[in-house]
């Protein structure tokens, strides 16, 4: 991957001090129009937030009264309330379940044919290739009619394990599409040298080539982490059964069901509870994820 | 390190891979093809591959699902779509969707991660604003969120009575807005519903134009400046000319997003909205399968939506070619 070699910001010293001594006026107002916007856009951004977060310690009497009200004191119930009563535990145990177990399952089953398209040729090999970025574009919505039917007849129709695989088989085209670029960019000398020091192909994967390919693995798990747990359509067609929901059905659930007899206070807290994991995990491996995507951050 | 989602990675094949002889088929070898290749192959057959397939047979059938009788219709299903007033509803709605969202979302990230990447004052080399991490981590947080929370939250911002929209401006004065249904009038419900997708999913593609702005060479940048290019010219003659091929693979992405929109209508509106204002093809789809049990119809409706999807993409690549791209093709 290119590194930071372009990154329009790296000025001579020079350079940075013949701008501290005089940048021109259309440049300061290029660049206060520029944070002015940015600044508006991040306004929009954060806002919802707060005031979800703050309307989670409002009794629902107090959100019904004005969206502007602090809470009077923080009304934790809210989050015991939703927790216990509107089965948000139940949906998180569940959720964690079926993540972890596609996460795993994705993650072994996608490095494993990555590796396999990318470093070994054989007849088909391109085929299947094309085959798995085509899952990339087809809408689910089309297989998912008959994928309740194939799920009825293995018997895995509303289980935790028949939910977690078919996570991972339709997480199976992005994990595929990604790894294979980067096992093909491994040196092939590395292969080469294990086979001499008698390593199986087994081996060489699990003790030569995992270890190099820990980075790939990381950003992958993360981004899969994100969507998997973010799944909505293939839990609200293929899960039906409401002590076996996930987090994503069980909030629509609880938000489509209750209508205005709501308890408001605890959906703004099921709401904060759906979203904390996955800003606990992006804010923690952001660095990670950045180094990924962000070719050479700027600092 | 791999690079994340659209941008496409270079596919030059294993110079020196192994090849596969006959008389080096060990057991190792074999066993390691057959778990390898055959275990996630057979998954992704089975449950990814086969549905697709069947569907497609599926739509020439009027199936109920209730038992193993699936009577062959020819296209009679697919005539029903195309007179049946709620469905073609849904269709308008989905096709304005796909058509607004992807241009809406890319220009509105283009400019973002320009002014990210671009837009700090300077006199010498072009260069971002102060805390240009600090908005490309910012602006991709409405992104990781479960789409549902998100839909639930901006239902709640655009409640009538309580809600922080109609909050925030009757506190400034707009008083004709102290209970307006933003989700619940015909005229308001889809372009409110737009904002949200938008808002829910720009922050992703302001970190891959960030990124692929990043990769140009500066020699580029500096060169403009020389010749005494603002920084709109450098934006728009320069930076989205260079990354024609992320744009080409974001809008393909963006428009296979607008065409889904299950749950983001689900959150917003349930029913399909005022008048059928929100109501797209995957919602009705799913009520057509799993409420009303005519799966064949509902095979018949995913069928068309694939269709959209391929006419879509198709046309995408089809204006790309015609405005003089078309050269960075083999990169796919």
């Amino acid at each position: 991957m290119a590194i930071d070699t372009a990154a329009p910001a790296a000025p001579t010293v020079r350079a940075a001090t013949a701008r501290r001594r005089s940048v021109p006026t259309g440049e300061r107002i290029t660049g206060g129009v520029s944070q002015a916007v940015l600044i508006a856009c991040a306004v929009v951004v954060v806002l919802p937030f707060l005031w979800t977060i703050m309307s989670s310690f409002k009794t629902s009497r107090q959100v019904l009264q004005s969206p502007f009200t602090l809470p009077d004191t923080l009304h934790f119930e809210n989050y015991a309330n939703a927790w216990t009563q509107a089965g948000i535990g139940t949906f998180f145990v569940n959720t964690l379940l079926v993540v972890g177990g596609a996460l795993v399952l994705t993650m072994v089953m996608g490095s494993m044919c990555a590796y396999f398209l990318a470093r070994f040729r054989f007849i088909g090999n391109k085929a299947i290739y094309l085959l798995m970025v085509a899952g990339l574009t087809f809408p689910i919505f089309l297989a998912i009619v008959p994928l309740f039917f194939i799920l009825k007849g293995l018997g895995l129709l509303g289980t935790l394990p028949g939910l977690a695989i078919t996570y991972s088989a339709f997480a199976l085209p992005f994990t595929v599409f990604f790894m294979v670029p980067f096992f093909r960019a491994l040196p092939s000398s590395v292969t080469e040298a294990a086979a001499i020091d008698g390593a199986g192909e087994w081996r060489t994967f699990f003790q030569v080539m995992v270890p190099m390919a820990r980075p790939a693995i990381a950003t992958l798990s993360i981004l899969n982490f994100v969507g998997l747990w973010n799944q909505f359509l293939l839990p609200v067609a293929l899960n039906p059964d409401q002590r076996k929901y996930v987090l994503t059905q069980g909030m629509a659930a609880f938000a489509g069901t209750a209508g205005y007899s709501i308890d408001f206070g605890a959906l703004f807290a099921a709401v904060v509870m759906t979203i904390v994991p996955v800003l606990i995990v992006y804010l923690v491996f952001q660095r990670a994820l950045s180094g990924s995507v962000v070719i050479g951050a700027d600092k | 390190m791999t690079t994340l989602a659209p941008t496409a990675p270079t596919t030059g094949g294993p110079t020196r891979a192994a090849r596969w002889r006959r008389k080096n088929l060990t057991v190792d070898k074999v066993s390691f093809a057959a778990v390898f290749l055959g275990v996630p192959l057979a998954v992704y057959l089975v449950l990814v591959v086969s549905p697709f397939l069947q569907a497609v047979g599926y739509s020439l059938t009027s199936w109920s699902g209730f038992d193993d009788s699936t009577p062959f219709v020819g296209l009679r299903n697919y005539v029903t779509a195309f007179n049946d007033d709620v469905f073609m509803t849904a269709v308008r709605n989905s096709v304005t969707l796909v058509v607004v969202l992807p241009i809406v979302i890319i220009a509105v990230a283009v400019a973002l991660a320009s002014l990210v990447t671009i837009g700090g004052a300077s006199n010498g080399p072009v260069r971002g604003v102060k805390g240009a991490e600090f908005y490309r981590v910012l602006l991709f947080f409405p992104y990781i969120i479960p789409a549902i929370a998100v839909g639930i939250m901006w239902g709640q911002i655009y409640d009538p009575s309580n809600g922080l929209l109609n909050g925030v401006l009757t506190a400034v004065g707009l008083n004709d807005f102290d209970s307006y249904p933003w989700l619940g009038d015909a005229r308001t419900a889809m372009p409110a519903t737009m904002f949200v997708m938008i808002w829910a999913s720009v922050g992703f593609y302001v970190v891959i134009f960030v990124a692929a702005i990043k990769a140009l060479p500066a020699e580029v940048f500096e060169a403009a400046r020389l010749d005494g290019a603002g920084r709109f010219r450098i934006a728009t003659r320069i930076t989205v000319p260079m990354m024609r091929a992320n744009i080409r693979t974001s809008l393909i992405y963006t428009g296979i997003f607008a065409l889904d929109a299950f749950v983001f209508m689900s959150a917003l509106n349930a029913g399909g909205g005022p008048q059928n204002s929100t109501l797209v093809i995957s919602q009705e789809l799913f009520k057509t399968a799993f409420t009303k049990g005519q799966f064949g119809y509902a095979c018949a409706m995913g069928v068309m939506l694939a269709a959209i999807t391929l006419l879509f993409a198709g046309a995408v690549f089809l204006v790309d070619r015609l405005t003089g791209g078309g050269d960075d093709l083999q990169e796919e």
